[in-house]
């Protein structure tokens, strides 16, 4: 009896103190998660309410989410007296125009790398490996030279030509087309359907998730461009929300500190990404983990 | 049959053209010339007026590069000024990035918890913001009267006027301990014309706010990898070390760790070809200054070119950044085919998981 008894509390004590570790490792981890949470959450909050400073009160209590007064003087600023609708207006158009260009261009060549067979494909290839590893800084000078011996200079032109150049995105749509079955092309092309038709019609409605990741890479990636708008354009017609809040943080259009002013610029030049990305939350979080492993 | 499959072929090679041409062109206009024509510039003598291809324009040799490189001169000096500051970026960046963003994905990688998609995002959420943006916001709180320097002042101290500061973080810890001034064998000027007391100043403490940031920007990004590689792991090997009595640090460390190195190599490499091309946040928040502490050698080219109409300089500058940054590519490149000698039953697991997570 003693025999069949003891060992079970022995048993059941580390048992229990386990649980209960386990329970306080859990708190801790959270307690944890919480703290660094707030240190990357806290910063933006406080960018949100110090757009609704005064520049006093932005200086005297800097920390403090609640303005002693609200003010919508930053944000009046902006809309009336500055040239932001035209910044956010040039953002718009170019990242709109890119957007569509790389869907098509990046499809088209996309499906022809996967599944037309022409000579000189391997080359073609050889050509996207290398142009991916240029990184885009060195571009600076480059750029410029060929947009103003093109004479594209300062100009809508200048501003999109140059971003449509994605080798990333072919390779994404090649990867994608050639995880479709080949079989639902065959029949269309007995039916005498033209190659066009086949990939227009038939490959590309199918290829709506990689159309997606590309539709998302572009619209970060164009609207959060600042330095290809640098070298292509100079007027402020032109000017982009990127080159047009830098240049407002550099003090080259502003005189004094006007944080609330900068800040709520900085902000508002983020909503766009930020419905982009709680839309797309889950496929953002999986192509940016995908897209280096690939 | 036959002819028609003949026919198919002559119409996929047509439709093969016709497809890729239009990206083929506007990678060879936009890409491939643009770096022909910068190469030209890097070894001419034009001087922005006019086309570089003009009969005034004359090939000059390899004196822009030398004038970066070899002659003592500003041209030198401030290269070799940006090259140092950059070089501390990286020392700091790459590791601290590197070790916060596996710590998060540790942290938040459990299916069963509760909550942990909040953290997820809330890490991930300065990832998606521009880089303009966030310098911005980083220009107030490391401002004087800022939000950073209140915290400080919490715990009695005054923080320095970060964007303001030039002096080198290591200059002031030795502050600290009564070295004030170059012991003399650090005052002759070192290699491209900097001094040894020069190269040994550490970042400024304006690049030190930078550094924060880029760190604060980026981890959530890598992350996401870390968190993708260790979903990919096998759990009977963590099991395994469980039986054998290893504890949560130990299996960490010794287990999960080890298994991650083909990710490790992944992030630090891709942290060190971007950690290179600091321009943007230069751009927006401190046009290299306070004393050219912040600057980097891809805003000294545009600087160079654009304001100071030295068109050979900065293109040679940034020809000289391309082969850092290709170099490092293609090690990145190597590594990954040499050292990727992952166990063929867990590189299965992690293509599959890449198939159904990635939806491309």
């Amino acid at each position: 009896m003693s025999v069949m008894t003891t060992p079970a509390p022995a048993a059941a004590a580390p048992r229990a103190r386990r649980r209960s570790r386990m329970g306080t490792g859990t708190a801790g981890l959270y307690l944890l998660l919480g703290v660094l949470a707030l240190i990357y959450i806290y910063p933006f909050l406080i960018q949100i309410a110090t757009s609704f400073k005064t520049d006093a009160d932005a200086a005297s209590t800097p920390l403090s989410l609640i303005p002693s007064s609200w003010s919508l003087l930053a944000y009046e600023r902006l809309f009336a007296h500055s040239d932001f609708p035209t910044w956010a207006m040039n953002s718009f158009i170019v990242t709109l125009v890119v957007t569509l260009g790389r869907v098509f261009f990046n499809s088209l060549a996309g499906y022809a790398l996967a599944r037309l067979d022409f000579r000189g494909r391997g080359v073609v290839f050889a050509l996207l490996v290398a142009v991916m590893a240029v990184p885009g800084v060195v571009l600076l000078i480059p750029r410029f030279l060929v947009i103003n011996t093109l004479g594209i200079y300062d100009s809508y032109a200048g501003m999109i030509l140059p971003l449509l150049a994605d080798a990333t995105g072919v390779f994404i749509m090649k990867n994608f087309f050639e995880s479709i079955p080949r079989s639902v092309e065959e029949q269309a092309q007995i039916d005498g359907a033209s190659t066009f038709r086949v990939f227009w019609s038939i490959v590309l409605p199918m290829a709506t998730p990689a159309l997606m990741t590309i539709v998302i890479l572009s619209f970060q990636g164009s609207w959060n461009e600042l330095n290809h708008f640098i070298v292509s354009t100079q007027s402020p017609s032109l000017t982009t929300l990127t080159k047009g809040v830098a240049q407002l943080a550099s003090g080259q259009l502003s005189q004094g500190s006007q944080y609330p002013l900068k800040l709520a610029a900085a902000a508002l030049m983020t909503v766009p990404v930020i419905v982009v990305f709680l839309i797309f939350q889950r496929r953002i979080m999986n192509v940016s983990a995908g897209a280096v492993k690939g | 049959m036959a002819t028609r499959r003949r026919r198919r072929a002559g119409a996929d090679a047509t439709a093969g053209w016709m497809f890729t041409l239009p990206i083929i062109i506007i990678l060879g206009v936009f890409l491939v010339v643009p770096v022909l024509m910068a190469a030209w510039v890097s070894v001419s003598d034009w001087t922005g007026r006019g086309s570089p291809f003009s009969g005034d324009v004359s090939f000059i040799g390899l004196q822009n590069y030398q004038q970066i490189l070899a002659e003592p001169g500003l041209p030198q000096r401030d290269f070799g000024i940006s090259l140092r500051n950059n070089l501390y970026y990286v020392l700091l960046v790459v590791p601290l990035q590197t070790i916060l963003s596996l710590l998060l994905a540790t942290a938040v990688n459990r299916r069963a918890m509760r909550g942990v998609g909040f953290f997820r995002t809330a890490f991930y959420f300065p990832s998606v913001t521009s880089a303009v943006a966030i310098t911005v916001l980083w220009l107030f709180l490391f401002s004087a009267t800022g939000p950073i320097n209140k915290l400080i002042s919490f715990i009695g101290l005054t923080g320095p006027n970060w964007f303001q500061d030039p002096r080198g973080v290591v200059h002031v810890i030795a502050g600290w301990f009564g070295v004030e001034s170059a012991p003399g064998a650090l005052t002759s000027p070192g290699p491209l014309g900097v001094t040894g007391w020069e190269w040994l100043a550490g970042p400024s403490v304006a690049m030190f706010a930078l550094i924060l940031m880029a760190v604060f920007t980026t981890s959530g990004t890598f992350m996401l990898l870390f968190l993708a590689a260790l979903q990919a792991l096998d759990p009977e090997v963590d099991e395994a070390a469980m039986m054998d009595g290893a504890n949560r640090f130990q299996r960490f460390t010794r287990i999960t760790v080890p298994q991650l190195r083909p990710t490790v190599f992944t992030v630090v490499t891709l942290g060190l070809i971007g950690t290179w091309q600091v321009f943007d946040q230069i751009y927006t928040g401190t046009q290299g200054g306070p004393s050219k502490t912040t600057l980097t050698p891809a805003y000294l080219s545009y600087a160079a070119a654009f304001e100071g109409q030295r068109w050979g300089q900065g293109a040679a500058i940034s020809f000289i950044l391309f082969f850092i940054i290709v170099a490092l590519t293609l090690l990145q490149r190597w590594a990954l085919k040499e050292r990727g000698g992952v166990p063929r039953r867990r590189r299965a697991a992690a293509r599959r998981t890449r198939r159904e997570g990635a939806p491309a």
